[in-house]
C-alpha cells in the first residue's frame, strides 16, 4: 500500500488562554489517501479550525505525530513549515484573502515568488492556473473589480499554481450566494477528479454533501467518519 | 525570492503610499541635503580664503603703522605714523632680519583715473619692483617695473586687466596715457588677470612707482610711510621668527621702552588663514553633529512608518506566509522597503545638497564644489539608517503568527 498523504497519530493541541488550558484537539487519528475528497465538519469550538491549521502546516501539534506524504512535519521550525506549505498545500479561504490593489495574475504568481521561480516562468504558470478556473480574460483585474465568485476562483488558481497535492478550503462558499457556491464546488470537485486531495472545512451540511468522506469533530475528537456518494455540483450549476 | 522581485515589491509598496513615503523621507532628505550643501559651502569658503592668501603669498607678512590713542580714544589702524623709509631699509638688511627675502612698501588710495575715452574709479598703489616679485605677478602686455623704473619718479603706470577694459575698451593700453588726479601717466604694462576673489575684483588696480606716488599723490616726500610694508620670507615656516626679529628691530629703532606698546602692527596672513581654517573645522564638526541628529530623527520617522505599515499589512503578511513565505522572506521584504525609502531619501538629499551648494557658490562668489566623498559617505549613512531603523519593524513582521495574521481585521 502506498504511503498515505496525511497520517495523523494521537494529535493533541492545547493552548494557554489566560490561566486556562484549552484542549482544542484531544487525540486525533486520521489517515487520508491521495485523491480524496473530504469534508471536516463540526460546530465552532469543535476543534475543526485547529485541525485545519495543523493539517495545513500553519501550526504544530502539542503532542502526537503528523506525517505529510511520509515526512514528519510535527516538529518543524517556522521556516521549514513555510516551505512545506508552499510545496504541499494550497489554501482557499472564506474571505478569499487576495492581496488588494494587486492584479489577479500577480496574486496567483505570489506563491511561486517564494519558491524562487523566475518572472517569465511564474507568469506562464499563473496564466495556466487562471485558465483552469476560467479567468484568463480577467488576469489584469484587481480583486475589487471582480465578483465574489471570481475572487474565489482567483484564490483557487493561486492554490493550484504550485501544483501542491492538497487543497485546503476553509468555508470556501461562506461569502458566496447559492449559485456561485455551486460553481466553486464544481471547480473543487473537478480538481478531485484530476487527482488532487481536497479538504473542505465547513459547518454546513449541504456543502459537506459534495465530499465523499465526511469527518465530524466534537470537543476535539473525531466522533463520526463516514463515506457517502457525493452530490454532483456541476448538475446543480446546470439546474 | 530573488532580489529584483523583492525590489519591485518594495517600490510598489512605497508607491502606493506616495505622500506618506515622501513625508517619511523628508527627514533624511534634509539631513543629507544640509550636510552636502554645508560641506560644499565650507570647501568653497575655504578655497576662496586659501586663494586670497595664495595670491598674497603664504610666505608674506605685513607691517603696518600702529594706532594712536589719545585720551583713551583709540584711533584706527595706521592712524599714527611710525614706519619710516629707514625702517624699511633696516628690515631689508639681512644682518638685522636674516629670514627676510624682499620688502616692498605699499601705499594706496582710491582715485579717479581716466583715458581719452573713459574714466574709472579704482585703487591706486605706489610700490617698487619687488612687490611684483612678492606677489608673483607678471604682465600680460608690456612689462611690470624693474629695479630702475620702480625706484624712479617717472610718471608711468602698470594697470590691472579690469582697468584696461574700462579705460581702453577698444584696444591696447600699453603706450597710451592715463590721467590720475589730472596728471598724465604712460601705461607701461597690463597685469595678468587674477580674476574675482571674495574681497572683490583683484584686477581693479593701478600701480605707479612709490616715489611718484609720494610726489604726485601725497604732495612731497615724507619721512613716514603712509601705508604698509609687505615682507616676504625665505620660506613659509619662518613667520614667528621673522615677526619676533622685526618687532625687536622696530621697537629698538623707535626707542620704545618695556612699558610702551608697539607703535606698529604686524600681521601674518598665514596665521589668519590658519585661524580661518580652524573655525571652519569647528563648524564642520558642528555640522556633523547636526547631520547625525537629523539623520537619527529621520531614522525614527522611517521606523515609525514601517511599524504602522507592518500593522496595516498584517493580513497581507498572513497571506504571504500561508502560501509559503518564510519569516526571512517577510523580514527581507520590509527591510528592503525601509532601505529603499532611506536610499531614495538619500538621493533626493544629494540633489538638494547639490542645488544648495550651487546656490551658495553663486551667492557668495565661491568656486562650486561637489564633495563627492562626503556625498558617498552621506548616501551610505542614509542606507545604513534605513537598515538599522527598519530592522525592528521587519523582525516584528517576520515574527507574526500566520494564523493570527490571517484573521486580522483592518
Amino acid at each position: 500500500m502506498a504511503t498515505p498523504l496525511v497520517e495523523m497519530r494521537g494529535i493533541e493541541r492545547t493552548y494557554v488562554m489566560g490561566d486556562n488550558l484549552v484542549h482544542a484537539l484531544r487525540g486525533v487519528d486520521l489517515t487520508i489517501e491521495q485523491g480524496s475528497s473530504i469534508a471536516i465538519m463540526g460546530t465552532s469550538g469543535s476543534g475543526k479550525s485547529t485541525m485545519m491549521n495543523i493539517m495545513g502546516c500553519l501550526d504544530v501539534p502539542t503532542k502526537g505525530t503528523y506525517a505529510l506524504n511520509g515526512r514528519d512535519v510535527s516538529r518543524l521550525s517556522r521556516a521549514q513549515l513555510a516551505e512545506v506549505r508552499g510545496r504541499m498545500i494550497g489554501f482557499v479561504f472564506q474571505s478569499f484573502n487576495l492581496l488588494s490593489r494587486t492584479s489577479a495574475l500577480e496574486n496567483v504568481e505570489m506563491p511561486l515568488m517564494y519558491q524562487g521561480i523566475h518572472a517569465a516562468d511564474r507568469h506562464k504558470r499563473a496564466m495556466a492556473a487562471l485558465e483552469r478556473v476560467g479567468l484568463e480574460s480577467r488576469s489584469d483585474h484587481h480583486p475589487n473589480q471582480l465578483s465574489g465568485g471570481q475572487q474565489q476562483r482567483v484564490a483557487i488558481a493561486r492554490a493550484l499554481v504550485t501544483e501542491a497535492p492538497i487543497i485546503m478550503a476553509d468555508e470556501p462558499t461562506g461569502n458566496l450566494d447559492t449559485k456561485t457556491s455551486y460553481e466553486v464546488m464544481a471547480i473543487l470537485q473537478g480538481l478531485v477528479a484530476q487527482g488532487k486531495t481536497v479538504i473542505l472545512v465547513t459547518h454546513e451540511q449541504d456543502i459537506a454533501a459534495y465530499a465523499r468522506r465526511v469527518i465530524t469533530l466534537r470537543d476535539g475528537k473525531i466522533i463520526d467518519d463516514k463515506t457517502q456518494e457525493p452530490l454532483d455540483a456541476s448538475k446543480a450549476v446546470a439546474a | 525570492m530573488n532580489i529584483l522581485t523583492t525590489l519591485k515589491l518594495a517600490f510598489r509598496a512605497l508607491w502606493r503610499n506616495k505622500v506618506r513615503s515622501l513625508l517619511t523621507m523628508l527627514g533624511i532628505v534634509f539631513g543629507i541635503g544640509a550636510v552636502i550643501a554645508m560641506v560644499a559651502g565650507g570647501q568653497g569658503a575655504q578655497a576662496s580664503v586659501r586663494q586670497v592668501f595664495q595670491n598674497l603669498g603664504t610666505n608674506v607678512i605685513q607691517v603696518m603703522n600702529g594706532s594712536q590713542s589719545s585720551g583713551g580714544a583709540a584711533g584706527g589702524m595706521g592712524s599714527k605714523m611710525s614706519l619710516t623709509w629707514d625702517d624699511l631699509a633696516a628690515i631689508q638688511d639681512p644682518a638685522n632680519v636674516p629670514t627676510v627675502h624682499w620688502v616692498a612698501p605699499l601705499l594706496n588710495t582710491r582715485g579717479q583715473v581716466s583715458s581719452d575715452e573713459q574714466n574709472w574709479n579704482t585703487t591706486v598703489y605706489g610700490t617698487t619692483a619687488v612687490w611684483f616679485k612678492i606677489r608673483n605677478w607678471d604682465a600680460s602686455a608690456g612689462s611690470v617695473f624693474d629695479e630702475d623704473t620702480g625706484n624712479s619718479n617717472q610718471k608711468i603706470a602698470v594697470i590691472g586687466a579690469t582697468v584696461q577694459k574700462q579705460l581702453f575698451p577698444s584696444g591696447a593700453a600699453v603706450g597710451q596715457v592715463i590721467r590720475i588726479s589730472g596728471q598724465p601717466y604712460e601705461v607701461t604694462g597690463v597685469l595678468d588677470s587674477k580674476g574675482a576673489g571674495p574681497m572683490g575684483d583683484m584686477d581693479d588696480l593701478v600701480v605707479i612707482p612709490v616715489k611718484t606716488y609720494q610726489q604726485k599723490l601725497e604732495k612731497g616726500l615724507a619721512k613716514y610711510i603712509k601705508g604698509q610694508l609687505v615682507v616676504s620670507m625665505m620660506s613659509d615656516d619662518q613667520g614667528d621668527a621673522t615677526i619676533a626679529s622685526i618687532t625687536n628691530l622696530l621697537r629698538d629703532r623707535h626707542k620704545l621702552d618695556a612699558s610702551q606698546d608697539d607703535d606698529f602692527r604686524i600681521r601674518n596672513p598665514a596665521e589668519f588663514a590658519k585661524a580661518q581654517q580652524d573655525s571652519t573645522n569647528r563648524i564642520a564638526w558642528l555640522l556633523k553633529i547636526v547631520a547625525a541628529v537629523s539623520l537619527f530623527v529621520g531614522g525614527i520617522g522611517v521606523m515609525n512608518i514601517m511599524l504602522v505599515s507592518v500593522i496595516e499589512r498584517t493580513r497581507e503578511i498572513g497571506i504571504r506566509m500561508a502560501v509559503g513565505a518564510r519569516p526571512i522572506d517577510i523580514m527581507t521584504q520590509f527591510l528592503v522597503e525601509s532601505l529603499a525609502l532611506a536610499a531614495i531619501g538619500g538621493l533626493l538629499g544629494l540633489a538638494l545638497g547639490w542645488e544648495g551648494a550651487h546656490f551658495m557658490a553663486g551667492y557668495f562668489g565661491w568656486q562650486f564644489f561637489f564633495p563627492a566623498a562626503t556625498a558617498m559617505i552621506a548616501f551610505a549613512v542614509a542606507g545604513g539608517v534605513g537598515v538599522v531603523f527598519g530592522l525592528y519593524p521587519a523582525i516584528r513582521a517576520s515574527q507574526l503568527d500566520p494564523i493570527t495574521a490571517l484573521r486580522y481585521e483592518t
